[in-house]
């Protein structure tokens, strides 16, 4: 049996005076998945998850939430759906219980589901603090809080975690997984972390220049590449290229200038990684550095765009 | 059961606005403490009975006056006789003092400083006295701007005290009745204006200003992603307004009650539609000015492009009668005015329930125009 999407994206447009922000992004997301839209710093991911949210317009295109379009149904619509935007704020003098419950107020829920709330998000200590006094972790919390309240059947969060030291961050991700194991609730976060797509989604969808570059399981992703290991590299002589040298092994080197490292995307490490330094030792190449890991997703969106995640 | 729900909204969201007020310990200070104090300073420089102070140049003889010996003198001669001397302090030049007593409307007393042309000049420029007194050929002459009242005041005393050339006596108090009532006072002025004034920027900087920075930092775009009822959003806002106003007015009311004695001559009823009315007017005029914009230094200029005009044609210190009598119209018809005249004429005319009506009428209508039209232009992303 096919199941509906609760979410589809259809050949969506929008741009901003000069700027096409998203370009022709087509996608579906169905019941319980958890779906990251991964891309740099202005790929297009916030303005793709507002038109998600109702928030923006397309210039072209559709968007259905469970079915249904935004116009006309945004009452419907706002309850089964719960956002957190990329920056929270919230009124600086009241408590975190007096926001919850003021926010639990617009979905007609009551104190339970605001000290249930509270609970899951580990912020009972801080019940009567004003929210100007939280730190920008538990902030974040109280936003993913907010999101969580009307027991949403999809959940959008814009990069829910940018910005958080790592301990925050964990802290967050594991309210997440917890949802995820109990709820059949749909996930739907941008992010430019690479190990929140990992942790916290089984689909990614890599998003750059407003276009989608790739989309799958993250296993799939990785194993589509050349392999879903890879050897990093820095050689002594920094300034030589490793090109200019004779590769007849043949070798596929991604050469990083900003940091002279290269980076080799392969398969078989056991017999791969031999033929490398027989290479190097041939050519009489010093090593400086040697790490052989498992792809990520950075190296992945490095191999597309020749641009870091983070850059 | 959906209008308890809905009434619950409307609650939190009430109680959420009035606790983000409260907590603020800047708002008790400029909503309530100011105003009082306001009222006191003003109030006690403008209404409380207390001597008159002018200061007079007196020109020093110069040498053509020695042409006449027998009148050069007149008006040194009078100050050296009937007037006391006052010690110079420092370099300053010699002052006499002549001091009409009067028990009725407060003593009068005229400093007089002998000086010269060019300097007594300098000190009518600088407002520190309206008017200059010199001899010629035996006759005092009085030098004064026409249009300062207060240096005719001064010219009429003077010349009555010259021509009697002789020791000042007690004026003739039976010709003179003062006015006891209440409401002529400038603190029965300047209360209602105060009220008037308070309405206006309570409205306009707490809720324009708040609204704007709601939608600056993302938090209206966050409130409306979810099923909240937007009009509940602006109608609590408003209420608290309203609550609020209604708090810093009564404590303004009391303290000029207990310090002034100021009462309310008119309709209480009728004073409470037009504070009512006024709220409304200044809330809609609020929420119609910061319907689009989410920069706050944009939503600044706009408020004060409000605020500034009103503050200054409307009346609140000082009549606006002096302003040129074709604008007098235009003056009358700002908001800020109706509601300025509207709150002195209960409070000071004596004004019913009935004459209420109009005024309050035009700022209901005021209100409703500009929050109506601020709803459908509103932005809330």
């Amino acid at each position: 049996m096919k199941k509906n999407p609760v979410i589809e994206v259809k050949n969506i447009y929008k741009s901003f005076k000069n700027v096409q922000a998203v370009n022709g992004v087509d996608f579906k997301i169905f019941k319980g998945q958890s779906v990251a839209l991964l891309g740099p710093n202005g790929a297009g991911k916030t303005t793709l998850m507002e038109m998600i949210e109702g928030i923006q317009k397309p210039d072209k295109g559709d968007i259905l939430i469970s079915d249904r379009k935004w116009k006309g149904n945004e009452r419907d619509l706002h309850r089964i759906i719960g956002i957190s935007l990329q920056e929270t704020h919230f009124i600086d003098r009241l408590t975190v219980s007096e926001t919850l419950k003021l926010f639990a107020s617009f979905y007609e829920l009551g104190r339970e589901r605001v000290d249930e709330i509270i609970g899951l998000i580990g912020l009972a200590e801080k019940t009567n603090s004003y929210v100007v006094n939280l730190s920008g972790g538990q902030r974040q919390r109280l936003a993913l809080g907010m999101a969580l309240l009307n027991n949403p059947d999809i959940l959008l969060l814009d990069e829910p975690t940018t910005g958080l030291d790592p301990n925050a961050r964990r802290e967050i991700w594991s309210i997440l997984q917890h949802l995820k194991e109990h709820s059949k609730t749909s996930l739907v976060l941008t992010t430019h972390y690479m190990e929140e797509a990992e942790q916290l989604c089984e689909r990614i969808i890599i998003i750059d220049k407003g276009r989608i570059l790739k989309q799958g399981t993250l296993e799939h992703l990785l194993e589509e590449d050349n392999g879903d290991k890879v050897i990093e590299f820095a050689l002594d002589e920094s300034n030589r290229a490793i090109d200019s040298v004779n590769n007849p092994s043949g070798f596929q080197i991604q050469w990083d200038a900003n940091r002279d490292k290269g980076v080799i995307s392969l398969n078989h490490i056991e017999t791969q990684l031999p033929e490398f330094l027989n290479f190097l030792s041939q050519n009489n190449l010093r090593l400086r550095h040697l790490e052989c890991r498992r792809k990520t997703l950075d190296d992945l969106f490095t191999s597309m765009t020749g641009r870091r995640l983070h850059e | 059961m959906n209008r308890l729900i809905q009434q619950k909204q409307l609650a939190q969201l009430i109680s959420a606005h009035f606790k983000e007020i409260i907590r603020q310990p800047a708002v008790i200070f400029w909503g309530i403490i100011f105003p009082i104090l306001m009222a006191l300073g003003l109030g006690i420089a403008f209404t409380r009975q207390t001597d008159i102070v002018r200061h007079v140049a007196v020109i020093e003889n110069h040498p053509t006056a020695m042409e006449n010996a027998n009148n050069a003198l007149l008006l040194h001669a009078f100050l050296e006789n009937h007037a006391d001397k006052i010690e110079p302090s420092g370099d300053k030049p010699q002052q006499y003092k002549i001091t009409l007593p009067n028990a009725k409307l407060g003593n009068t007393t005229f400093v007089f400083e002998k000086t010269t042309w060019r300097h007594a000049m300098v000190l009518l420029k600088r407002g520190n006295l309206g008017i200059i007194m010199d001899e010629k050929n035996g006759r005092i002459e009085y030098h004064f701007d026409p249009l300062n009242t207060d240096a005719h005041f001064s010219y009429l005393k003077l010349s009555k005290i010259f021509s009697q050339n002789s020791v000042p006596v007690e004026e003739n108090l039976e010709s003179v009745h003062p006015l006891t009532v209440h409401g002529t006072r400038y603190i029965d002025f300047l209360v209602p204006g105060l009220m008037a004034m308070g309405i206006m920027m309570s409205c306009m900087w707490g809720m324009s200003y708040g609204m704007i920075d709601k939608r600056s930092k993302k938090l209206l775009r966050r409130m409306v992603a979810t099923p909240m009822k937007k009009s509940y959003f602006l109608i609590s806002l408003m209420t608290v307004r309203i609550i609020m106003n209604l708090i810093e007015s009564a404590l303004l009311f009391l303290f000029a009650w207990l310090v002034f004695n100021i009462t309310i001559q008119g309709s209480i009823a009728g004073l409470f539609a037009i504070f009512i009315a006024g709220n409304i007017a200044f809330g809609g005029i609020a929420i119609f000015i910061s319907c689009r914009t989410a920069n706050t230094e944009i939503g600044n200029g706009l408020v004060n492009a409000v605020v500034m005009p009103m503050m200054v044609l409307s009346g609140v210190f000082f009549s606006y009668h002096n302003f040129p009598d074709w604008s007098i119209p235009f003056i009358q018809k700002l908001p800020l005015t109706l509601l300025a005249d509207g709150l002195r004429s209960i409070f000071i005319e004596g004004a019913g329930f009935a004459d209420a009506m109009l005024p309050a009428a035009i700022l209901l209508s005021i209100g409703i125009f500009f929050f109506s039209a601020g709803l459908r232009f509103f932005k809330w992303h």
